[in-house]
């Protein structure tokens, strides 16, 4: 049963082969059977979900078609969700009850999806294991002494295990894509703008994008359907007409360009075994039609230093409204102003959240804006033209998504060498372009990501890419034996 | 670059992070890495590039001038740490 997928279940579910109720009941039975291994989920909504699956059951038996009726879902634990805790993985959120839903929770609900709870994430999204969460690591399902990646590790451990057909993430600097990758799962980050970020817990605005996370490159188009579209309360929301992200599925690859970036295959830190998998990913897309050539994006090796400037910096900003005064965490008797300022950031925030608001504090500080900020934001727009010129002769770019495989707990303990698992994603946000990841291979019984970058707007032809590759192959079915 | 201790409370102390010492002992060596990390920034061809801060280049958007969002006084005061008559408690600022 586990082994079915969101869009599977649609369709079971418009034919009235199982009632939304009863499929909400066998996900929340697997998460309560098989999520203490995993630590997935932070808050599970089970009365809630019954209550939405019975209103959806309602509207399927009147006939009604919308894109996610009656089909179960997690949010990740950065979107706000009325009368549920929000807690964006912190403990600064912990106590933090949401008065009002995010753009996309009412769109998902309003396509008549039944959320099963929120997922846990590194804290406010900021790392790449999913151990710097408030509520304690999440753990890979196809091997629980690793990393699921981060920062969405929740979600993707969570659908990685079938413990929920899809749920929602976030992406600034590779947190859809890599933890997709770890996980074995599809995940799409959608061209900055595509989905709203109101009521998306800011970590960095001008990076960060919400996007779906699913077994198939159809269910994250399908997903996409309804979380994305113009929100006049996001002011970076881009206004475009309604598109339907499925569309481009069926497309045939004949005379697809690939474009293979030299730089992402280079020998500095890519496990040989990663590459061999992303090589035979790339026959399966020659065997289908597709021409692959190479290209450069010369300046990419300058993306993950430019990031962690212009990313903690606006994390500076956005958290300065952790105050301990409107909500969330408050430390006890506090002397002053100050004091409760300082004593309860400096009791609700964890150290990776310290750091990086600390990184940022100081480069937007007197007399280091412009050696550091102002040059990382000229970075940005060089490594955003490398892209621009690469898509004038190629219509996707391939990679790998990360360069080594699932790491142990505790494997990177210095932030350096963490920050650099995201070394082929960054690049992507910085320029505000769509990618995504999905699964290509097993080494040693883990998954490994393949990554497909398109050009601005263009979800719609990198879902169809990615659903003819998996129309040949079967790696997306694949789920870790212990969760089978 | 190198950040020493007193260097971290001072960013510290501007980031409004309460820090001891010894945090500000362990956070030293962290930060440091990261600085002499970014500094690969320099050698980056970027003369006469215009900075760029926003994905799109978009340009903000303006909306009519009337009131849109209702009154939800109760709902925001609900989940404050401490309010008392509609408003924000906070200790004493002026003595």
């Amino acid at each position: 049963m586990a082994q079915e997928t969101l869009s599977g279940w649609v369709r079971k579910l418009q034919a009235r082969e199982i009632s939304s109720r009863e499929l909400t009941q066998l996900y929340l039975d697997r998460i309560e059977r098989l999520d203490p291994q995993l630590n997935s989920f932070i808050t599970v909504t089970a009365e809630q979900a019954l209550a939405q699956a019975d209103a959806a059951d309602a509207r399927l038996a009147k006939g009604e078609q919308s894109p996610l009726l009656g089909v179960p879902v997690a949010q990740k634990d950065i979107f706000c969700t009325e009368g549920v805790r929000t807690s964006c993985g912190s403990r600064m959120l912990d106590p933090f009850v949401s008065p009002y839903n995010a753009t996309v929770v009412e769109r998902m609900n309003a396509a008549g999806a039944v959320m099963l709870g929120k997922t846990n994430m590194d804290e406010f999204a900021m790392g790449s294991s999913n151990e710097t969460s408030f509520y304690g690591p999440v753990r890979n399902p196809w091997d629980t002494e690793r990393v699921p990646g981060g920062s969405s590790g929740g979600s993707a451990a969570a659908v990685g295990a079938r413990l929920v057909p899809g749920a929602t993430g976030t992406d600034t600097g590779g947190s859809i894509r890599q933890p997709a990758a770890f996980c074995g799962i599809t995940g799409l980050k959608p061209t900055y703008g595509r989905v709203s970020r109101y009521g998306m817990i800011a970590f960095a605005s001008s990076l960060d994008q919400g996007g779906p996370m699913a077994a198939t490159a159809e269910d994250c188009g399908r997903m996409l359907n309804a979380m994305a579209g113009f929100d006049e309360r996001d002011s970076t929301s881009v206004e475009r007409p309604e598109e339907d992200f499925t569309a481009g599925l069926e497309q045939d690859l004949k005379g697809l360009r690939i474009g293979l970036p030299t730089e992402f295959f280079g020998e500095a830190g890519l496990d040989e075994r990663v590459r061999g998998v992303i090589d035979a990913a790339i026959e399966v897309l020659k065997g289908r039609g597709a021409e692959v050539r190479e290209v450069g994006l010369p300046n990419s090796h300058l993306s993950v230093p430019a990031y962690y400037v212009v990313a903690p910096a606006e994390c500076s900003s956005n958290l300065a409204r952790f105050d301990g005064v409107r909500y969330g965490y408050r430390c006890e008797n506090p002397e002053d102003l100050m004091d409760l300022y300082t004593r309860s950031r400096g009791e609700g925030f964890g150290d990776e959240v310290k750091r990086r608001i600390m990184v940022g504090t100081y480069v937007l500080s007197a007399g280091y804006y412009d050696a550091y900020y102002l040059k990382a934001q000229k970075v940005r727009r060089i490594i955003a033209d490398d892209f621009r010129r690469a898509f004038e002769d190629v219509d996707v770019l391939l990679a790998p998504t990360t360069p080594e495989l699932p790491f142990a707990l505790g494997a990177k303990a210095d932030p350096v060498s963490m920050y650099l698992s995201d070394i082929y994603t960054i690049a992507a946000n910085l320029a505000g372009l769509p990618a995504m990841s999905l699964p290509a291979g097993e080494i040693d019984g883990l998954p490994v990501g393949l990554q497909l970058i398109g050009n601005y707007f263009d979800e719609a032809r990198l879902l169809g890419v990615a659903h003819q590759y998996q129309q040949e192959t079967d790696w997306h079915a694949r789920v870790p034996a212990a969760f089978a | 670059m190198s950040v020493d201790t007193s260097e971290v409370r001072r960013i510290a102390h501007l980031s409004r992070l309460a820090m001891n010492d010894d945090q500000a002992r362990d956070f030293a060596g962290g930060l440091s890495d990261i600085f002499a990390f970014v500094e690969q920034l320099d050698g980056a061809a970027i003369e006469g590039v215009e900075p760029m801060a926003h994905p799109l280049d978009a340009e903000q958007r303006l909306r009519p001038d009337a009131v849109t969002e209702p009154d939800r006084r109760e709902a925001y005061q609900a989940i404050a740490p401490a309010v008392e008559g509609g408003l924000y408690l906070v200790p004493r600022v002026i003595e």
